[in-house]
């Protein structure tokens, strides 16, 4: 008791001041009302004493008395009925303002017994004179649905909203489309829906043009609002496809970026429609100036413009192509938006502008952020994998920054370094040396590994290679899981290069790998290699030494599919996160329902298993990618990895745990349903005969995949930086 | 053809906008806080506070957790935060928590606590002006102001029609400006400001990396009634078009050829300007607010003319000094100047003391807390030409220390010179009562902490190599 005194007391002090004879005091404990409850202190106990104060002329004091209410009415719902008198009377005030204000009031109160009386005064306010009362009404509507559906329908609301599209007001227009889109996302949440339910609101034609006119004399939010509506008209052909986008067009010179990216969202939706390649051409340059225009707005808007960009730049990469320079990170840009810069930069890259990058990549190199300088050098790497031409400047400014010889620096050159030759095999040997001269600097597994991956694979050109792997086989057991495999690896390639000189060193660490590591994986590769080396040393050539395919910088980084959902969804928070959206929404009005419907659809099933396919190839292609010795032993893991992960990996709790990074998982989140995709026929050879690992290859390579397996599209991360995991898993299934 | 209908569903689970929005001092306390939807507990206030306001490391202005999206902006020592669960619309929650910070500025003078917490009531009242249900309303300042005020005086004897024409304006086809009859002034007049904010990136060794001008013409009209305005540049794309055909009434810039015309790569306008006249023929064309707006915004690239040139020589000597020769060139008439010039070096950050020296104008220190040396010229006349030496004594540190080596920065106005050559050619004023109005136009360039030079330490890195492969 003792502790809720003073909080009495204090109640207690602005309930006398509430009923105070004096209407400033009255007026002022309102407002200290209305302070603690901004902090979170409970006032619900003065709701009588505030009540009281709802009476009044001063238009600032309803305000505050109206605020407190939305606050307490569904706490208190006994006692909002007393409001209830006020709001009608003053929903007939005749002045607009206040009329207006007590319905946008009323529609936000919440409680049961007040909503019955909502609905004459709404009747009313939809009709009124005054764009100002009907704009607030307007969206009033939706929020009696919200709460309510079935008192708007009896009501006969949607059919006035319906005719309120036409109004000439433009600002009601807008509200009436939001209010309509809002309830038709309400509605069409629930799994009940059918097709013809009044709730819905497709866009006709003859709203499409009520909509065009609105859209050019409203207010920018209004604009926005009016252009999500356009971009979910389905147009009847080609023509009205290309009128839609010329009357758009104009958009893009407002000041707004967000009613630019509106405008660009439907310019590429209807221009799916469009068949005039002039016309297409014209809208593609006239979205270049706006979209690096955004890039002066506030660093917020600027980074969602630029994961926008990101993804426009997957579908059409000729939007700004000659633009690279606008991406140059300026020194005091937040993180966010300088890393994605960088990434807009690698695919805007071309041999014409790829010294100007490079400059640029070398300075940022030097830069204090960990992340950033990493993410920077990775570029160089990237650069040099997508432009053949340009390889060769980009490992020179590698090299240079190996001089600096910072740590972190150093150790992400290395690794960025293995993917170059990955990719130009014998091209660069030169400069082993001086990546071995950096051995001691080296502390990261990722960086160890690279540099024994490059020591193995190059074990013939270098004299000292067994001393050099000598120091890792030294401390084997205490290195990390990916070094350990790397140094296994690159042991037996040294082995099988130079059998004479190192038989000692490969039996050394077949001994250590089998019985003092308490890894299985590792002790799992030893195992096989041993008995590829005793029974027959010309198949472990084959296996340990064989061909690797290329590798190439991914063009996509989501699956076409998913790319032609966001691309509909530009400036949402699932284009900002490449995400479809049940990733991150979770259960709320757009839940499991609308997954179901999705499925239902029967355009979409084609589209699913479309889609379903590619991810299965793209995630087989990924694992094709990632290993680096020993094609055959993985060929097969692949296709069961790609199974495993389906049937057992709940991918919805993956998805609403909004955790998934992993391409497939999104896209199965996409349709709802688990999907197998079918193993590829690699089952049948024989991986340990050394015979058909060509074959078993191509057949895993290209037949089943469909697609170029390398430059499958989905893989999410630039494959080459992940080298050892998913090894450690498909070898986990022996 | 089979992409439109199959993508059609999950277009339509895009539309609402914010659902609550609140404003955050920096301990992460409450000042404002609007539920607009009923999904959130006021307890999703601390979990803000646990994750982003208590959090060093945040990357990301949009935080999820679970279903629940953050947008925040920072802005002095605030955090305006929107909060959705929705798959919200990010770029116009990020504008919009823009647009507040602007009419809260515009309303306060400022934006920070100590205003947000004096004025709590107005706030909540524009919060839910500006936005009702989640959907953004008429965010005009010029018209809020006209009925939301910060002295409490006028709504009790506010008279319904003077509502009437409050509300005509916050929703009509102009709802930037008043109805006619209400605007009179005695001496029509409109001031044009055309403001150029040069970035400029220069290479160590004085090559322009990138070079772009973001301008805005800022407007104030004083006009009366329902004024027509018409506003032209000397946009290429408009002067090559009147170039080509017949020298028509406007032949009296004609003769100025394109030589002079400047080439826009875009422009953003201001709601009131048509944008549909624009497209189709690049005319300027608008009824402008009451008072002080943002006509527009462009952006130009090709031919940028930089006002100053700097070219600076920064060697290491040994360890532990290094010498900076920094030279600034004005490039324009000796007629013009640029004021308040103050040039940034910044020096490592094991510099001890510095000896500064300089030939021409200014003054210059050594500024030991932000490591930089501050070189400051209160004004520059066109053709001059001043340079500073400086020494730094660096101390010897075994450590490597990793320095991020920031550019020169150099900041500083000139006054009637545009960096992109864009000129205004004519503001003609159409009224009903045919009125005279007198026009008036200034010019202004500066750098706004994006002029910038990277010098080029020129370093001293010995290879020691402990251990070298052997090649067969």
């Amino acid at each position: 008791m003792s502790i809720k005194a003073p909080r009495k007391g204090e109640n207690y002090e602005l309930s006398v001041d509430l009923n105070s004879e004096y209407r400033e005091k009255r007026k002022d404990a309102i407002k200290r009302v209305i302070a603690s409850m901004t902090v979170g202190k409970d006032v619900s106990g003065l709701f009588p004493d505030v009540l009281k104060n709802m009476q009044t002329d001063d238009l600032e004091q309803k305000k505050l008395v109206y605020l407190y209410l939305m606050n307490y009415a569904k706490t208190q719902p006994e006692l909002v009925i007393l409001a209830v008198n006020t709001f009608v009377k003053d929903s007939d005030d005749p002045n607009p303002l206040v009329r207006a204000l007590a319905i946008r009031t009323m529609g936000v109160l919440r409680a049961e017994k007040i909503i019955d009386y909502l609905c004459d005064p709404l009747q009313k306010c939809l009709r009124d004179e005054n764009p100002y009362v009907r704009k607030t009404a307007a969206l009033c509507v939706a929020k009696l649905y919200d709460l309510k559906p079935e008192l708007v329908i009896d009501n006969g609301f949607l059919e006035q909203l319906h005719e309120m599209i036409a109004d000439s007001n433009p600002m009601v227009v807008a509200n009436t489309v939001a209010a309509l889109t809002d309830i038709h996302i309400a509605a069409s949440s629930q799994s009940s829906i059918s097709s013809n339910d009044p709730a819905l609101f497709p866009i006709s034609s003859s709203i499409l043009t009520k909509l065009l006119i609105a859209l050019n004399e409203c207010s920018e939010w209004g604009r926005v609002a009016i252009l999500n509506a356009l971009a979910r008209y389905v147009a009847k052909d080609d023509k009205e496809s290309e009128h839609i986008c010329e009357r758009v067009v104009p958009q893009f010179q407002h000041v707004n970026g967000s009613v630019v990216l509106a405008a660009v969202k439907v310019i590429m939706i209807h221009m799916r429609g469009v068949r005039r390649e002039d016309l297409i051409k014209q809208l593609v340059r006239k979205m270049a100036p706006p979209l690096v225009t955004l890039l002066s707005s506030p660093p917020e808007v600027q980074w969602v413009a630029l994961r926008n960009i990101n993804l426009l730049l997957q579908k059409r990469p000729d939007i700004l192509s000659n633009e690279m320079r606008v991406f140059f990170c300026k020194y005091n840009d937040p993180l966010y938006v300088k890393v994605e810069k960088l990434d807009i930069m690698v695919r805007l890259a071309g041999e014409n502008n790829v010294d100007a990058l490079l400059s640029e990549l070398k300075e940022y190199a030097s830069e204090v952020d960990v992340d950033f300088v990493r993410k920077s050098i990775k570029a160089i790497g990237q650069t040099a994998i997508k432009i053949d031409a340009a390889a060769e400047r980009c490992v020179h400014v590698l090299l240079d920054l190996i001089d600096t010889r910072v740590s972190y620096v150093v150790q992400e050159a290395v690794v960025v370094m293995k993917d170059i030759f990955r990719k130009y095999p014998s091209t660069y040997e030169g400069i082993i040396p001086t990546l071995c001269a950096n051995l001691d600097e080296l502390d990261e597994p990722e960086a160890k590994a690279s540099l024994i991956w490059i020591i193995g694979e190059y074990a013939n050109k270098i004299d000292n290679a067994d001393e050099l792997l000598g120091i890792f086989v030294d401390t084997f057991t205490e290195e990390s899981y990916p070094v350990q495999l790397q140094t296994l690896t690159a042991v037996v390639k040294l082995f099988l290069k130079k059998p004479d000189s190192s038989q000692g060193i490969v039996q050394r660490i077949l001994n250590t790998a089998t019985k003092d590591c308490d890894s299985p994986d590792v002790r799992d590769r030893a195992y096989i290699y041993w008995r590829l080396l005793s029974t027959d040393p010309g198949a472990a050539k084959a296996v340990v030494l064989a061909q690797r395919p290329p590798i190439s910088i991914p063009r996509t980084t989501v699956a076409p599919a998913l790319l032609e959902e966001l691309l509909g969804e530009v400036s949402s928070l699932a284009s900002v996160y490449h995400k479809p959206e049940e990733t991150f929404v979770g259960k709320g009005r757009v839940g499991a329902e609308s997954l179901q419907r999705r499925t239902d659809a029967p355009d979409d099933r084609f589209s699913t298993q479309k889609a379903l396919q590619t991810v299965a190839a793209g995630q087989q292609a990924e694992n094709l990618l990632d290993f680096d010795d020993a094609p055959a032993v993985e060929g097969r893991p692949s296709g069961l990895a790609a199974t495993e992960v389906l049937s057992h990996t709940p991918a919805a709790a993956n998805l609403l745990a909004g955790t998934s990074s992993n391409p497939l998982d999104d896209l199965v989140s996409i349709f709802g349903a688990p999907a197998t995709p079918a193993p590829p026929s690699a089952n049948s050879h024989d991986i340990f005969g050394g015979l058909g690992v060509n074959s078993a290859f191509s057949s895993v390579g290209t037949g089943s995949l469909g697609s170029p397996a390398v430059q499958s599209p989905s893989v999410a991360v630039p494959p080459l930086q992940k080298n050892q995991q998913p090894e450690d898993d498909l070898l986990g299934l022996f | 053809m089979i992409s439109v209908s199959s993508f059609y569903i999950s277009l339509l689970l895009f539309l609402i906008y914010l659902q609550a929005f609140f404003i955050f001092n920096q301990k992460g306390e409450v000042l404002i806080s609007r539920l607009y939807r009923t999904d959130f507990k006021r307890s999703i206030a601390d979990v803000f506070r646990i994750q982003v306001v208590s959090n060093s490391d945040v990357r990301s202005p949009i935080i999820t957790l679970g279903s629940t999206s953050f947008f925040h902006v920072r802005v002095n020592n605030l955090y305006v935060v929107a909060v959705t669960k929705t798959n919200a619309n990010a770029a116009l929650v990020f504008e919009f928590c823009y647009r507040f910070i602007n009419i809260c500025k515009s309303y306060f003078g400022k934006m920070d606590e100590e205003s947000i917490k004096n004025n709590f009531v107005v706030v909540y009242e524009l919060v839910d002006e500006i936005n009702d249900f989640g959907y953004p309303q008429n965010s005009e300042i010029d018209t809020l102001k006209t009925y939301i005020t910060t002295e409490s005086v006028v709504s009790a004897t506010q008279a319904p029609e003077v509502s009437s024409r409050i509300t005509a304006q916050a929703t009509g086809a102009t709802s930037w400006r008043r109805s006619g009859d209400d605007v009179k002034y005695k001496k029509n007049e409109a001031f044009v400001d055309v403001v150029e904010v040069v970035n400029w990136m220069g290479s160590a060794k004085g090559t322009t990396l990138r070079a772009d001008v973001d301008g805005h013409i800022q407007m104030r009209a004083y006009l009366s009634g329902t004024p027509e305005c018409k506003f032209g540049l000397n946009d290429k794309l408009v002067i090559d078009r009147g170039a080509v055909g017949t020298s028509g009434p406007s032949s009296g810039l004609a003769d100025r050829g394109g030589g002079d015309a400047v080439e826009l790569d875009d422009c953003q306008f201001h709601q009131c300007v048509r944008l549909n006249d624009f497209d189709a023929d690049r005319s300027i064309s608008f009824i402008p607010p009451d008072g002080e707006f943002e006509l527009m915004r462009y952006r130009a690239t090709s031919n940028i003319k930089l006002p100053l040139k700097v070219i600076p020589t920064v060697t290491e000597i040994g360890t532990t000094k290094v010498s900076y020769d920094i030279t600034l060139k004005t490039t324009f008439s000796a007629k013009l100047s640029a004021t308040n010039v103050v040039v940034r070096i910044p020096t490592p950050l094991n510099t001890t003391d510095v000896d500064v020296g300089i030939l021409g104008t200014g003054k210059a220190k050594y500024v030991p807390a932000e490591n930089v040396i501050v070189w400051k010229i209160a004004r520059l006349q066109g053709g001059q030409e001043c340079s500073l030496s400086a020494m730094a004594q660096l101390t010897s540190t075994t450590t490597r220390q990793v320095w991020a080596r920031p550019p020169i920065d150099v900041d500083f106005q000139v006054l009637m010179f545009t960096a992109s050559g864009l000129i205004v050619r004519f503001l003609k004023v159409f009224e009903k009562s045919n009125y005279h109005s007198i026009k008036w136009v200034r010019y202004l360039t500066k750098a706004n902490g994006g002029y910038q030079v990277r010098d080029s330490l020129i370093k001293d890195v010995h290879m020691c190599i402990d251990r070298i492969a052997h090649f067969s």
